[in-house]
């Protein structure tokens, strides 16, 4: 039992990063723009939360929790965004082929994270690892009663604020999305851009807004990875980078839907810390069951395309550019 | 509502329209080489702004990274042909608008294959059937490391960008499996130099230069690729179903037929990138074997047009910024990722600058009452120049 709880904790975790991107890039594809570079997307909002809150932690004595929040918050969001606005500039102004366009995000934003995360600490003048322990414990702070309840309430209480937000984020898109007129516009611009363009949507606009604020929840995944899980340090191993790709499987996992991503995102997270978690695993035998969260992608994909349910498939110009005079 | 009436009947500030006559190679070139410019500026200021050096002294420190020994020379230009090899192999399945980013698993099963042959028949075989089997074996895997997600493509049209992904995760654990399985000495989690004694399975030295075997090799396949896509009919069949799969299969083109086939093809020649890589350069495997070059070497075979012989100055541009990066890093005690952001932003620009290559940009200028006839004149004062 306490196994199983700890498996789910490890599922949840993990899935949260995961989540944010996928809810992002819910949201950028439903505007017809298949960005591929969420990876690096993620990797511009990890960095660059902390690179700020490291300034900050290192020219104040007495950091104040509540300015480390916002300052991290608010730099991953801008600079995950800035991340999308190159995106959005090249495919949808310059017309670039999008997931060339995503990839080249990707290679860029990884090599300027990974750069950063590298060197930060020396362009400082410390030594070893950059750490920001303040931000990560104010990122990390559970609810006081969380500890003093039975295990699994406790866990369920026990997670820093980020995780329920990603809930709620992904809550908010679907909503938005499904339920408001300016959802309903931007699904027309990637369901067929030519015709809401004729009714009067401003195509461009839409595809901007919503890549660019797509990147920013997506970057926020990166801000969790870094602040939460490795617990304000960097991680140069190219963690973020696999999580990046496994968000952009997820968003088709849950069919375009991130409401349905959020159990996805932590079944996926379970599959991920499964080989963890089963007793008498040699080294290599851990190998292969790290394979399972990309065969099940794999299944869910065939599955998906076997079944080939309206609701279920990809805006219709997904990954299209468009020109207004090819028409 | 009614300032956006009001725009509607004025004529834009800025109008984009598709050129009709390509612009001339040389001035295509320039534009490229414009933008190539650009870059290099922007990452020279961006390197002064950390490092506090003068961006020409860096440059020619990448330059000496690169091309200062003929050593490093030959190094630059086995990397070269190993990125140009996997971009060969990509170049088919993207003319067929089937999208590889899978190449990291083919290349990594092409080079898992190769160890093993290595590792288990080294005392068997001599030099020249040893290569050979490892070449057909790598052609194999890589081949159907790219078949499974071509059939699922052909046959239910799965999502392919994802599931080439996903079969990179499986590679690189298989990989993983591999090298806890083979590793040497044991407890270090590595495979180390497989054969260093013996050299089996290891390319020969030709001339003196132990690299040239995989210059020839990866040459006569860009060759070869060259023939097939342009000069055959399989290479027709492949521009037809991605130019539009209804008009192929109008033209009663078998178009599952010909997407397996092409998947196949497309990661036989990865597979061999694989076995290039172990046999003709690291000698040992690695979950980072490929290392990122699955995915840079897409941006070779797109820039490039899918033009083998194109991709050959891309992927040569490519590694010396990589070789040279290296070197800054370890000169400048950073590290080595400063060349994936100089990669990122020069293709950047170059990707944009495409956009000025086929599209005409006009600003309003003066106001004109008849605006086709406008276009008609420019459109034929282009023609004369």
């Amino acid at each position: 039992m306490t196994q199983l709880i700890a498996l789910l904790q490890a599922g949840i975790m993990f899935g949260t990063v995961i989540l944010y991107g996928s809810t992002g890039e819910t949201l950028t594809e439903k505007s017809g723009n298949l960005n591929l570079g969420v990876p690096g997307i993620m990797y511009l909002g990890g960095i660059m939360g902390l690179m700020t809150t490291f300034y900050y932690e290192m020219n104040n004595p007495n950091p104040n929790k509540f300015v480390c929040l916002v300052l991290a918050m608010v730099s991953a969001f801008i600079a995950s965004m800035l991340g999308g606005l190159i995106y959005c500039i090249l495919t949808v102004s310059l017309r670039t082929n999008q997931n060339v366009t995503g990839l080249t995000l990707t290679i860029f934003a990884g090599g300027f994270a990974n750069f950063f995360g590298g060197i930060l600490n020396r362009l400082a003048g410390g030594v070893g690892q950059i750490s920001v322990a303040t931000t990560s414990a104010a990122f990390r702070a559970t609810l006081p009663f969380a500890k003093s309840l039975p295990p699994l309430l406790s866990m369920l209480f026990g997670f820093g604020f980020m995780v329920y937000l990603a809930i709620v984020v992904a809550l908010l898109v679907n909503w938005f999305i499904n339920r408001t007129s300016v959802g309903l516009n931007l699904r027309a611009v990637g369901e067929n851009p030519a015709t809401a363009d004729a009714a009067a949507i401003n195509v461009t606009l839409y595809k901007y807004l919503a890549t660019c604020i797509g990147a920013g929840i997506s970057g926020l995944g990166g801000l969790f990875y870094v602040m939460d899980y490795t617990k304000g340090t960097w991680d140069s191993g190219g963690g973020i980078e696999g999580l990046g790709w496994l968000a952009v499987a997820l968003v088709i996992f849950s069919s375009w839907n991130s409401k349905r991503g959020i159990w996805g995102a932590y079944l996926f997270g379970m599959l991920y810390w499964l080989f963890f978690y089963i007793p008498n695993l040699t080294r290599r035998s851990m190998e292969l069951f790290k394979m399972l969260p990309y065969l099940v992608t794999i299944i869910v994909l065939v599955f998906v395309s076997l079944r080939r349910k309206r609701e279920n498939q990809p805006p219709g110009s997904l990954g299209l550019p468009y020109f207004r005079e090819e028409r | 509502m009614k300032n956006e009436n009001e725009n509607k009947y004025n004529e834009p500030f800025i109008r984009i329209s598709k050129r009709g006559i390509p612009l001339p190679f040389w001035k295509a070139l320039g534009i490229r080489a414009v933008a190539l410019l650009a870059a290099l500026i922007l990452c020279g200021i961006i390197i002064f702004s950390i490092i506090k050096l003068n961006p020409v002294n860096v440059y020619v420190a990448m330059f000496e990274g690169a091309f200062s020994t003929t050593k490093r020379i030959w190094v630059t230009i086995r990397d070269t042909m190993m990125l140009l090899c996997i971009g060969i192999g990509l170049a088919p399945s993207f003319m067929m608008r089937f999208w590889n980013i899978g190449a990291e698993g083919q290349i990594l099963m092409g080079g898992i294959v190769s160890a093993a042959c290595m590792i288990y028949l080294s005392k068997t075989l001599t030099t020249l059937p040893m290569l050979l089997l490892m070449l057909g074996f790598s052609i194999i895997a890589g081949g159907i490391w790219g078949l499974i997600p071509g059939i699922f493509k052909a046959i239910w049209n799965t999502n392919e960008t994802l599931f080439t992904l996903m079969m990179n995760y499986i590679a690189i654990q298989l990989t993983a499996y591999c090298v806890a399985l083979w590793e040497n000495p044991i407890g270090s989690n590595t495979v180390g130099i497989i054969n260093p004694r013996t050299r089996a399975g290891w390319f020969p030295e030709l001339f003196g230069q132990p690299y040239l075997l995989n210059v020839l090799l990866v040459i006569t396949l860009a060759v070869l690729m060259y023939i097939y896509l342009h000069y055959t009919k399989q290479g027709y069949e492949i521009a037809v179903v991605g130019e539009s799969e209804n008009t192929a299969r109008y033209a009663a083109i078998n178009v599952p037929k010909v997407i397996m086939r092409t998947t196949f093809i497309s990661g036989a020649v990865c597979g061999i990138a694989g076995f290039l890589a172990v046999a003709g350069a690291s000698h040992t495997i690695s979950t980072s074997t490929a290392g990122g070059r699955g995915f840079t070497a897409i941006i070779v075979a797109w820039l490039a047009k899918f033009n083998p012989f194109i991709m050959i100055p891309i992927s040569a541009l490519l590694v010396f910024l990589d070789k040279g990066s290296i070197e800054i890093s370890s000169r400048y005690n950073l590290n080595d990722h400063v060349s994936n952001m100089i990669i990122g932003i020069i293709l950047f620009f170059i990707l944009g600058s495409e956009f000025f290559i086929n599209y005409q940009v006009k600003f309003r200028g003066r106001r004109n009452e008849n605006i086709p006839e406008c276009e008609q004149q420019c459109n034929t004062k282009e023609v004369e120049a």
